[in-house]
């Protein structure tokens, strides 16, 4: 009940603001998505809707730029006394929203909550054991294993007051089991350049600009003043409200409604890649796969089999007709803008059925082979997991498309209950590392961290042996030729078929003026409104 | 009557906890929550971790036990998607969806049952022949597509009625309503349009069907030979007769309605109780989705119970029976 006059309220400030500013320099974005942040907790949620959200209120000791590069946020200089220390010269006269004045307390208290058991973002702050005071602006972050990118993991990490947290009762991130919610899960004081004035989940969330906030001088600042969250489940009403105008920008516009969108003169759609790369992985360890028509062995651990696959694939008719475009054909597991992405090792194997027939036959499968492909139901996994069948059964591999609820598929594959599937994946620290352990390394059980996401269980000894190398190696430059030999591994082997980049389309109305991240998240401090 | 009043309310509990026990014995398929509250880049310990706290680990029937423990003292748990309280959410979209399907309702009732009167009395007119055959669009489209429809006319075309949401609600104590403000009203029109067309054609052929029928009947031969006006015929004998059916499907329609405003208000964005749990299916939200089964179980046994209570209202032979039945 509380809740809900605080809401009304708030709409009633909301507008009376907008009427204070006056409509010369009110800028209000109405933003649409068919995701609502999960939380405010900085801590309780590591899933894109909250991330998108959570990154304009709360900052962390380090940021990206407009072009994705590394740069100082709350942390003003950074440096490794030893190899296990990072130290952090803090900046001065920050604010928080609240007006607590941020310190090392501040830093100190956010690390611990990201490593209590109950945080979501333990991996913002990987290797990391503590952190320590060393006066009001620095601290110093102590590993307990070294992580050589560790400001790639810290850009995710998300700092809160620690006064207000305790004031609160939200020193810990939110406890499920508990069935209660917390103070910090519904309000929000962070440094950003936004805050949340209001909330209502599902319904709208409203930030407005932080007036105090401490890089409002940056040239990338654009003019918005307030940003109206507006979340739309409906595909084709999202769609239509942008149509109509009663929303500026959509940063998950229906993929079939691009076309029809790029017609309208009032709409325009930003095309940018996502650090995501769409792949098609196998069964490589059973000696029988569990979904094929081959009894007694496995097909697919013969590595010309696979490579008969990425020959049968035309990822140009993909490119085209599936993902209308929207797409960037790719031969490696990590994307240009990912530390580590060699040319080198993004070779796709040629369009060529000749080829992939002779190597087929060479592997004992002159007339192909059976097998089913697993795939989630959303898009656009979906359609190419209908469009693949028929480019493999020129071949003579019969796929069978399976093709399963989202909320099901993941815990199926995580049986490693599948012959073959599609999966994306993202590089989220925009480090190979990340990628190389979770996806290539062979599967170290359950709390390793190592083969993670490996869910075809391909154990490769030497690509193991390469990967524990970079997770230790201090020197950049060094580590990055490792990183090329690992990747290079996967071209030839072909553990996984990497398959392309989706192009991320944003729409919005011709008035707004957006700058794409290969986080696929909208920084509204430098978005425009002419 | 009021022995019949609590034996339903009892049953309902009966219902209920009917309902609810399905509904757990089915959430096993529905898939993993917590593969959705993590990114795909989680560990499997990470993963290991969540679930064991939500206590998902532990088979269904131990799971329902407790949510009934727990939903016996008011607690339904808190959910996944949103981190909060599942009976505080409900109670927050209760007035969108109670709201959206009163009016939806009426609006099927105060045009069908007239238009229903309308063509049964001037059957031959072109009018009449119009109106029927309009309706056939009303029973035959799926609602989603009569609201894109009137999304795209009104909202995209001309440019008069928002695509989506509720439009500025203002709060009386805990209940938030539409009905005050100019965009509340306004986005009011094209959702219990598209809820209610449906309902309003049904009840409208009905109406036309049992009128002609009552029509037809020798007590009406005997009103006109009365000579009753044309009025007192049709609306004090015949239409009056014709209403115990309709009153049992628009009863029915109603819960309908109510429990299943899901697809509109997809359609919508309208921020009630369907939109909550069609998000929470697909997030596999158990705690949202098992609190909502019960409450449209206990929705409908009331609709139910007041439709019985309104047929003594309107036919005096039960009423007669009641009485005379105490021997």
């Amino acid at each position: 009940m509380k809740l809900l006059k605080k809401f009304s309220l708030s709409t009633a400030s909301a507008v009376m603001c907008s009427l204070l500013i006056g409509a010369a320099n009110a800028k209000t974005l109405r933003y649409a998505s068919q995701d609502d942040p999960q939380t405010l907790d900085p801590h309780s949620s590591n899933i894109q809707p909250t991330n998108r959200v959570l990154s304009q209120v709360y900052e962390g000791l380090v940021t990206r730029d407009k072009n994705f590069k590394l740069v100082p946020a709350l942390a003003l200089s950074w440096s490794q006394p030893d190899a296990k220390t990072w130290r952090f010269k803090l900046r001065p006269n920050v604010k928080f929203h609240g007006g607590e004045t941020f310190t090392a307390d501040d830093v100190v208290f956010s690390v611990q909550r990201a490593l209590s058991p109950l945080s979501q973002l333990k991996s913002s702050v990987q290797g990391v054991a503590s952190a320590k005071k060393i006066d009001a602006l620095t601290v110093d972050l102590l590993m307990k294993e070294p992580n050589p990118v560790l400001l790639n993991h810290l850009f995710n990490f998300r700092i809160m007051s620690k006064e207000w947290a305790s004031n609160n009762k939200s020193e810990t991130p939110q406890n499920y089991k508990d069935r209660e919610d917390t103070f910090a899960s519904r309000n929000s004081n962070g440094t950003g350049p936004f805050k949340v004035m209001s909330r209502q989940p599902d319904i709208k969330t409203v930030l407005v600009a932080n007036e105090n906030w401490w890089n409002k001088n940056s040239p990338e600042k654009g003019n918005i003043t307030q940003v109206d969250l507006l979340p739309v489940k409906s595909n084709a009403t999202r769609a239509a409200a942008l149509l109509s105008g009663e929303v500026d920008f959509v940063i998950d516009p229906p993929p079939q409604d691009i076309a029809r969108l790029k017609q309208n003169p009032d709409v325009k759609i930003l095309e940018g890649r996502e650090a995501r790369v769409q792949y098609l992985a196998f069964d490589l360890s059973r000696n029988e796969l569990l979904y094929s028509d081959v009894k007694g062995k496995n097909p697919l651990k013969d590595v010309r089999v696979r490579q008969a696959i990425s020959h049968a694939i035309d990822i140009d008719a993909i490119h085209e007709k599936v993902m209308r475009k929207l797409s960037v054909p790719i031969g490696t597991m990590v994307t240009a803008d990912v530390r580590g992405y060699s040319k080198d090792a993004d070779q796709r194997l040629a369009f060529d059925r000749e080829k992939a027939r002779a190597l087929l036959t060479d592997a004992g499968y002159p007339n192909g082979f059976g097998i089913t492909l697993d795939c989630g139901n959303i898009q656009p996994a979906a359609d190419i997991c209908q469009a693949i069948p028929p480019m493999l059964s020129q071949i003579g591999i019969r796929i069978t498309p399976n093709i399963v609820p989202q909320a099901s598929y993941f815990p199926k594959i995580q049986k490693f209950d599948t012959s073959m599937y599609l999966l994306s994946w993202g590089t989220p620290t925009f480090d190979s590392l990340y990628t190389l352990q979770a996806l290539l390394h062979s599967n170290g059980g359950e709390s390793s961290g190592n083969g993670d996401s490996n869910y075809g269980r391909y154990a490769n000894p030497k690509l193991d042996q390469l990967i524990e190398q970079i997770a230790v190696e201090d020197d950049l430059k060094k580590r990055d030729v490792l990183i090329r030999a690992a990747l290079l591994i996967n071209t030839a082997e072909l553990p996984v078929i990497p398959l392309h980049q989706p192009l991320v389309p944003w729409a919005m109305r011709k008035n707004v003026v957006a700058v794409f991240a290969p986080n696929n998240t909208a920084h509204f401090f430098r978005f425009k409104l002419n | 009557m009021l022995a019949f009043i609590i034996q339903r309310l009892l049953q309902s509990v009966v219902v209920m906890i009917a309902v609810g026990f399905i509904a757990f014995s089915l959430f096993n398929f529905v898939g993993d929550p917590v593969s959705l509250m993590l990114p795909p880049e989680a560990t499997s310990a990470d993963r290991d971790e969540v679930r064991k706290s939500l206590g998902l680990d532990q088979p269904f029937y131990v799971q329902f036990a407790k949510f009934v423990g727990n939903a016996v003292q008011g607690n339904f748990g808190i959910s996944l998607r949103l981190g909060r309280p599942v009976s505080q959410l409900l109670i927050e979209r209760l007035p969108a969806t109670l709201e959206l399907s009163i009016i939806a309702a009426s609006l099927a009732l105060l045009v069908g049952i007239p238009m229903g009167v309308y063509t049964a009395l001037k059957r031959d007119s072109w009018f009449a022949k119009f109106i029927l055959t309009i309706s056939l669009i009303g029973v035959s489209l799926p609602s989603f597509l009569i609201g894109i429809f009137l999304i795209l006319i009104f909202a995209v075309w001309l440019g008069w009625l928002p695509s989506f949401g509720r439009g500025d609600t203002v709060a009386l104590g805990p209940w938030t309503t539409g009905f005050l403000t100019v965009s509340g009203l306004k986005a009011l029109i094209l959702p219990s349009i598209t809820l209610g067309l449906f309902q309003m054609t049904l009840i409208l052929r009905l109406v036309r069907s049992e009128m002609l029928e009552v029509l037809r009947t020798d007590y009406i031969k005997f009103a006109r030979a009365r000579g009753l006006t044309n009025n007192a015929v049709h609306f004090g004998h015949a239409l009056k007769n014709t209403l115990v059916p309709v009153i049992t499907i628009a009863g029915l329609q109603l819960g309908g309605i109510i429990a299943f405003a899901i697809i509109t208000e997809t359609v919508f964005q309208w921020p009630g109780m369907g939109l909550l749990f069609i998000q929470a299916v697909q997030f596999a939200d158990i705690p949202v989705m098992a609190a909502y089964l019960c409450l449209v179980g206990f929705i409908f046994v009331l609709i139910n119970l007041i439709v019985d209570m309104l047929y003594y209202v309107v036919d005096p032979r039960l009423r007669a029976e009641r009485s005379g039945g105490g021997h």
